[in-house]
C-alpha cells in the first residue's frame, strides 16, 4: 500500500542566541525522522515534552519550514506548493489540537464557527447548501442541531472539542493531524471522543497522525508507533509490537508508567536540554541498563524484525534486563 | 489506629454567575496517619475545593456553610485566622500543580525554604538555617543541593520545581500533606519520580496524604484508600484494591471501563453517556442518574442515603450497590 503521508529524514533546529551578542547555538527539535503512514491508518507519535512531536506535527501542517527533509501527502511534496496549492492543501489536511477553547472564536456561534471554512474555500454555491452541510456535521459529531445557535462560553469541553472536529471535518478532508485531542478533558469524555474520532475514520476513511504523551491513548487508537526522544525515533512498530514486545529501554519505561503492575526499573532524570544533547545514545543519561558503548557510540535505528526499529545496541536483551536492574 | 483527620460533612457554598452552587455538598471521610486517600473525579465534582475547605483558603466568592474538618481532634473550621496561619505549612502541607504558582519568583531556594524555618521554629540566623535547608533540599533528592542554593525558581526545570515546592511543605515534619495534582503538569517518566518521593518520605516520616486527582493509575499505584467525587458528593470510598477490583457505584464502574487499557484490542471504548451536571441545575435524586443504566425512578426522585457495603470499610451512595458489585 502507498503512504498517504510520507516523511523523510525531517530535521528542525532552531538557532537560539545566549545574551544579546552571544553567538547563536543550535538546538535540533526536530533530528532526522521517517515514517509512512497509509491511508485510512493511524500513525502515534508519542513522547514528552521537548521530544519534537508538535514541531513535526507544525512541519506536516506546512505551519513551520523544515530545515532539512522532506514531507509528501498524497503524492505531492509540500515544500513545492506554491500559494494555489498551499489554498488547495489545506481542503486535504486539518488539525483538531489539545485546548477546543483557544482554538474556537469566542465571538462566533457555533454554526458560524463551522460554516467559516465553507464560505472561504467557497466549496457550495448556495447558502442554504452551507446550511445544510452544518446540520450535517453537527450530526456527525453527535451534538444536537441546537447547538448551531450556542456561543462556545456556553459549552463544556468535550462539547468544544466535538466542535472543532465538525470544523476540521468541514472541508472533507483526508488527514487529521491530532496534537493532543483529549488530555485536556475528563475521563468520561475522553472515551467519548476517542470512539467518535474512530467512527469518523472508519466512516470518512481518514488518516489520522495522533500526538499524544499518554500512551494508552497511543495504544488505544493506532495501527503504527513511533516513539521520539529528544527530536528522534527510538523506537517505531505496529501497535502490538510496542504495547506486547518493545525492546527500547524509554519505551518500556513508558509502558510502566501506564500499567500499574509493570515491573520495569524506574528510568531516572529528566529530559536533557536539546541544546545539548548528550554523547553516544541520547538516552543513555537516563537510561537503567546503559554501558560504556551507549555512550560513545550513537545506536543507529536498526531493523529487529519486520516492521519494527529499535535505536539500542542492546535491543536483543532490554526486556529482560531492565526487569533485572 | 485513630483518625489524624476526620471530615463531617462539610458543606461548601461557591458564589458564582449562575448563583450559589453548593460546590462541596456533605463530604465525609477521615485519613489515618501514615495512609494515602485518593480524591478523585472530573473537573467541578468538587476535590479541590474540598481540600480548599480544610485548609481555609476558600476564594472570596466561597464560604463553608456546614461541617467539621477535626485534625487531631480539634476542629480547624473553629480557629482563627492566626492558629490556621500556624498550622498551614507546619502541621498540614499543601503541593499544588504547578508549583510556579507557589514558589516566589524573585527569591532565590535558600531563602524561600529557610523562611519556613523562620516563620514556623523562629530561626532567624540565616547561617544556622542553611544546614537545615540543605538537609531538607537533600531529603527531596535535588541533586547537588549546595549548589543550587541561590538559584531561582525559572533556572528549575518542572519536575526539580516540584521537588522544592515538597521540600518547603515537609519542612517542618507535617502530620498531614495535601497534594493536590502534584505531577498532573509533569512528564510521564517524572511523575513517578514524583510519586516515588512522596511514597518515600510518607514512609519514612509517617504523614498522611491526601492526594487530588482525575488519573486512576495514579491512585491505583499510589494510594490505600479512595473516596470518588461526582458533582460536589463522595458517590463512593473504600480501600483501592477492593474498589478497582469490584465498584459498587455505576459512576465508578464507568470510569474504570472507559480508560483505556494498554494492550487492550477494543475496537471501542464503553463509555459513560453524556456529561455531569452543571452544579447549578441538578437533578433530583441521584446526581449521576441521568447518565446511570441502572437508574429508575427511585434514582431519579431520590439521593441514594449512605450505605454500608460489602463491610464496614466501603460505601456506595447508590440504591442498587448490592447490583453493581454482582
Amino acid at each position: 500500500m502507498s503512504a498517504f503521508l510520507s516523511v523523510r529524514d525531517l530535521r528542525k533546529t532552531f538557532p537560539v542566541s545566549r545574551g544579546l551578542f552571544g553567538k547563536p547555538e543550535l538546538l535540533h527539535a526536530v533530528a532526522g525522522v521517517s515514517f509512512d503512514v497509509p491511508a485510512g491508518t493511524t500513525f502515534g507519535l508519542v513522547g514528552e515534552s521537548g521530544s519534537g512531536k508538535t514541531t513535526i506535527a507544525k512541519m506536516v501542517m506546512a505551519a513551520d519550514e523544515p530545515t532539512s527533509g522532506g514531507i509528501v501527502i498524497d503524492g505531492s511534496d509540500i515544500a513545492t506548493h506554491g500559494k494555489a496549492e498551499r489554498f488547495a492543501f489545506r481542503r486535504l489536511l486539518q488539525p483538531v489540537l489539545q485546548d477546543p477553547y483557544s482554538a474556537l472564536s469566542p465571538r462566533m456561534r457555533v454554526d458560524r464557527i463551522i460554516d467559516e471554512p465553507l464560505r472561504i474555500h467557497r466549496t457550495y454555491s448556495s447558502k442554504a447548501a452551507r446550511a445544510e452541510r452544518v446540520a450535517y456535521l453537527l450530526d456527525a459529531v453527535g451534538l444536537p442541531a441546537s447547538a448551531a445557535q450556542r456561543y462556545p462560553n456556553e459549552m463544556s469541553g468535550g462539547q468544544r472539542q466535538r466542535v472543532a472536529i465538525a470544523r476540521a471535518l468541514a472541508l472533507e478532508p483526508r488527514l487529521l493531524v491530532l496534537d493532543e485531542p483529549v488530555s485536556a478533558l475528563d475521563v468520561s469524555i475522553q472515551a467519548q471522543i476517542l470512539n467518535l474520532l474512530r467512527d469518523l475514520q472508519d466512516r470518512l476513511g481518514l488518516t489520522f497522525l495522533l500526538i499524544s504523551h499518554d500512551l494508552a491513548v497511543i495504544g488505544f487508537m493506532s495501527t503504527q508507533v513511533g516513539v521520539l526522544y529528544l527530536g528522534r525515533f527510538v523506537e517505531v512498530g505496529s501497535k502490538e509490537t510496542i504495547l506486547s514486545d518493545a525492546r527500547h529501554p524509554y519505551t518500556l519505561a513508558l509502558i510502566a508508567s501506564a500499567v500499574p503492575e509493570a515491573d520495569a526499573a524506574p528510568v531516572t532524570g529528566e529530559i536533557p536540554s536539546p541544546l545539548s544533547p548528550p554523547s553516544g545514545c541520547v538516552f543513555h543519561t537516563r537510561c537503567p541498563v546503559a554501558t560504556d558503548r551507549c555512550r560513545q557510540e550513537v545506536p543507529s535505528l536498526r531493523q529487529l524484525k519486520p516492521n519494527h526499529l529499535v535505536a539500542c545496541h542492546f535491543a536483543e536483551t532490554t526486556r529482560k534486563e531492565t526487569r533485572n536492574a | 489506629m485513630s483518625d489524624l483527620l476526620r471530615v463531617e460533612n462539610l458543606t461548601t457554598w461557591l458564589a458564582t454567575e449562575s448563583g450559589i452552587i453548593t460546590a462541596v455538598d456533605d463530604v465525609s471521610f477521615s485519613v489515618r496517619p501514615g495512609r494515602a486517600l485518593a480524591l478523585v473525579g472530573e473537573s467541578g465534582s468538587g476535590k479541590s475545593m474540598t481540600c480548599s475547605s480544610i485548609m481555609r483558603l476558600l476564594p472570596a466568592s466561597g464560604h463553608i456553610a456546614g461541617g467539621r474538618v477535626l485534625f487531631e481532634g480539634e476542629d480547624l473550621l473553629a480557629k482563627s485566622p492566626a492558629e490556621m496561619e500556624a498550622i498551614r505549612g507546619r502541621k498540614i502541607g499543601m503541593i499544588v500543580q504547578d508549583p510556579m504558582t507557589s514558589l516566589n519568583p524573585l527569591f532565590d531556594v535558600e531563602d524561600q525554604v529557610g523562611e519556613v524555618f523562620r516563620y514556623h521554629l523562629g530561626d532567624r540566623s540565616r547561617r544556622a538555617r542553611r544546614p537545615k535547608v540543605l538537609d531538607v533540599l537533600s531529603r527531596v533528592q535535588i541533586p547537588a543541593a549546595e549548589k543550587r542554593l541561590g538559584s531561582y525558581p525559572h533556572e528549575f526545570s518542572g519536575g526539580m520545581r516540584q521537588r522544592v515546592a515538597i521540600a518547603l511543605n515537609i519542612a517542618c515534619a507535617p502530620k498531614l500533606l495535601i497534594a493536590d495534582e502534584p505531577t498532573t503538569a509533569l512528564d510521564v517518566t517524572v511523575q513517578q519520580q514524583i510519586l516515588a518521593l512522596l511514597r518515600d518520605l510518607q514512609r519514612e516520616t509517617g504523614m498522611a496524604i491526601i492526594l487530588v486527582t482525575h488519573d486512576l493509575h495514579t491512585v491505583q499505584r499510589f494510594c490505600d484508600e479512595v473516596a470518588i467525587m461526582y458533582a460536589g458528593r463522595i458517590v463512593e470510598q473504600g480501600p483501592v484494591a477492593e474498589i478497582f477490583a469490584r465498584p459498587a457505584h455505576p459512576y465508578t464502574e464507568g470510569l474504570l471501563r472507559a480508560l483505556p487499557q494498554l494492550g487492550g484490542q477494543e475496537d471501542r471504548l464503553p463509555l459513560i453517556p453524556g456529561q455531569p451536571p452543571s452544579l447549578a441545575s441538578l437533578p433530583a435524586g441521584c446526581r449521576f442518574a441521568p447518565r446511570c443504566r441502572r437508574a429508575t425512578d427511585l434514582c431519579r426522585t431520590e439521593y441514594p442515603d449512605w450505605m454500608a457495603t460489602a463491610g464496614e470499610t466501603r460505601r456506595s451512595a447508590c440504591w442498587y450497590a448490592d447490583e453493581v458489585l454482582g
